[in-house]
């Protein structure tokens, strides 16, 4: 696993805060290992760290000591540019509200992440259709995040998460906003991402049902994995 | 859709404040643009008097006359050139409420010291041939839509004819242009010796004598020169170049430029505290989408520019409307005003300087919040920690 391109190695990660005079340990010497194609939940209590794990993987947040290594690059060690660079090129994140800038349609917020590439417009304009459509909302290019319903806002960020073809996508309680008939959907559309397209994916939930779609589940308690369950 | 798109975009999002914003920054640029204008207008004959051009006035003020054949004696002082003379006739055409800069002067002598004066060769003799003819500058006759050739009744609120009658009738025998000196093509010349036969009081006196000199460089020594002539006489003198001279003259009236830079920066620094207040508070609505757009990749520095592009956006729009507006104002109140208004327009000095002062605007206010956008925690942003 270790030779594994496109898979995250997290090596004796520790993740400490100060509030005040006080020093929260989220995690002290946390491994772990995320395999490209893979599909894996994280699920925990409040406060077990959940979320300060994805921030670390999506280098949105800085470990207070050990590595992240990501395609055999220490994503630790990359300055703020270099992240931005990094994640503009590898990451996708998907988030409960979604996210999506109001004064923009489906179809430019789709776009934003190609901004930041060497694209011409005609080859922007054919990823963005491509990403609408591969989540079903071709129609709905020009409609106002306002005009469009969560699952369909959901679906938008999604298309925007994968219109610049990153390896990973992270996506942090997508479907804590949505009813169970919307959520499914969503969570098809990110079984298809991962089974034809490959995407390796990182769901952090409290939605037991989500994991009747990833790979495996991996539990998380007080900054320490408890258990780790395969599906796949 | 790009970068241009989304700035515009961020603007737009809140139309009447961006509207509000465009308004005050509107109203600072137009006080700037009309105020500014005035101010060149007011002081252009200051920046147009020749150097080597000196006016000598009575000591105790210039509204005290001298007497004509000073000019005479000041013509045998060393390093004096060429002299004239000028008194201020207080014309005005048909109403009180038209007023003419009108002097009344020796017009061979005059064009001799004001060699930038442009006059056709036959209106030049006309005008000197005819004691009852007028010389126009070319503003003054195209306001009244006068021509040479023309006959015009010109009263004085000052003089009454001899006969009593208030109203001159003069010929215009020529028009003329000053390409160094716009200023002057407001003015009306009337022949002095003319002036002189025709009013009941003041004759053999002038207000002001006018000369040149063989060399700007001699002039502080001929002006110690004259007025050390005239020493003790019955109407002791005060000479200085004609620059210093308008220069007083306007300070008379109040230092101008003081005034008008103490309005526009009291303007200029309620905008900024407005406008960059509002664009603090316009980015703190928007840190949950600065966390969003980093997490897709866009730099700090990225965002940083997009934020200063709104805020320089906002105040070239706000400038440039409020600098057009002032063009037009300016070229309103010109033709109310009679005399140097003439010469009130936008030029490119104060535009571009006006653009200059929009530039550091959006830079100030934009500053603050660019900063707080380019270093503001995702985490922080998105309230994941």
């Amino acid at each position: 696993m270790a030779d594994d391109p496109f898979s995250f190695q997290l090596r004796q990660v520790s993740k400490r805060f100060v509030k005040g005079k006080e020093t929260i340990t989220i995690f002290d010497g946390l491994d772990l290992d995320i395999p490209a194609g893979d599909f894996v939940a994280i699920m925990g209590p409040s406060g077990s760290g959940k979320t300060t794990l994805l921030n670390l993987l999506g280098g949105i947040d800085h470990v207070t000591s050990g590595q992240i290594v990501f395609d055999g690059r220490r994503v630790d060690a990359l300055t703020e540019n270099q992240l931005s660079a990094w994640r503009a090129a590898n990451v996708g994140f998907i988030f409960q509200f979604y996210n999506l800038m109001p004064v923009l349609t489906a179809a430019q917020n789709v776009e934003l992440p190609l901004l930041l590439t060497k694209l011409g417009r005609r080859d922007r304009r054919k990823n963005v259709a491509t990403a609408l459509e591969l989540v079903g909302l071709s129609d709905r290019a020009g409609h106002y995040p306002r005009e469009m319903s969560g699952g369909q806002q959901q679906r938008v960020a999604i298309a925007r998460a994968i219109v610049s073809d990153p390896q990973v996508l992270l996506c942090d309680e997508p479907t804590g906003d949505l009813d169970r008939t919307t959520a499914d959907e969503v969570l098809g559309i990110l079984q298809l991402l991962n089974g034809k397209h490959g995407k390796t994916i990182v769901v952090v939930t409290h939605d037991p049902e989500v994991t009747r779609y990833t790979k495996r589940t991996l539990h998380l308690n007080k900054g320490v994995f408890v258990e780790r369950t395969a599906l796949a | 859709m790009n970068q241009a798109l989304l700035v515009a975009k961020n603007l737009g999002r809140r139309k009447l404040r961006t509207t509000l914003m465009l308004v005050a920054i509107f109203i600072a640029f137009f006080l700037y643009g009309a105020l500014e204008c005035f101010n060149r207008a007011f002081h252009a004959g200051e920046s147009a008097a020749a150097a080597d051009r000196l006016v000598t006035v009575n000591r105790i003020n210039f509204t005290m006359p001298l007497p004509v054949n000073y000019a005479g004696r000041l013509r045998q002082v060393d390093g004096v050139k060429d002299v004239t003379f000028q008194s201020w006739f207080g014309g005005y055409f048909q109403d009180q409420r038209q007023p003419l800069l009108m002097f009344a002067v020796d017009p061979q002598n005059y064009l001799a010291v004001y060699p930038s004066i442009r006059m056709a060769p036959e209106q030049r003799r006309a005008w000197i041939a005819n004691r009852a003819a007028i010389a126009v500058g070319a503003t003054t006759a195209a306001k009244y839509h006068w021509k040479a050739g023309d006959r015009v009744p010109i009263s004085s609120n000052i003089y009454v004819r001899k006969d009593g009658a208030r109203a001159w009738e003069f010929d215009i025998a020529a028009v003329f242009s000053d390409p160094d000196d716009t200023a002057r093509e407001n003015i009306v010349l009337m022949n002095h010796d003319y002036f002189d036969e025709s009013v009941t009081f003041g004759r053999d006196q002038v207000n002001m004598i006018i000369f040149s000199t063989v060399s700007s460089k001699r002039n502080d020594e001929i002006a110690k020169a004259v007025d050390a002539l005239f020493a003790n006489s019955e109407a002791e003198t005060t000479t200085d170049t004609a620059a210093a001279f308008n220069r007083a003259f306007i300070r008379q009236v109040g230092d101008i430029a003081l005034i008008i830079t103490l309005v526009i920066a009291t303007a200029f620094a309620a905008i900024l505290m407005i406008v960059g207040n509002t664009l603090v508070m316009s980015v703190r609505e928007r840190t949950r989408e600065i966390g969003v757009l980093k997490t897709l990749g866009f730099s700090g520095s990225t965002i940083l520019a997009q934020i200063l592009a709104e805020s320089l956006l906002l105040a070239l729009v706000g400038a440039v409307l409020g600098l057009a507006a002032a063009s037009g104002a300016a070229v309103a109140l010109g033709k109310l005003l009679s005399g140097f208004g003439s010469t009130m327009h936008m030029t490119t000095g104060v535009f571009l300087g006006g653009i200059g002062w929009a530039v550091l605007l959006g830079l100030v206010t934009g500053a603050i919040p660019a900063w707080s956008g380019m270093r503001l925690q995702i985490a922080t942003a998105l309230g994941r920690r």
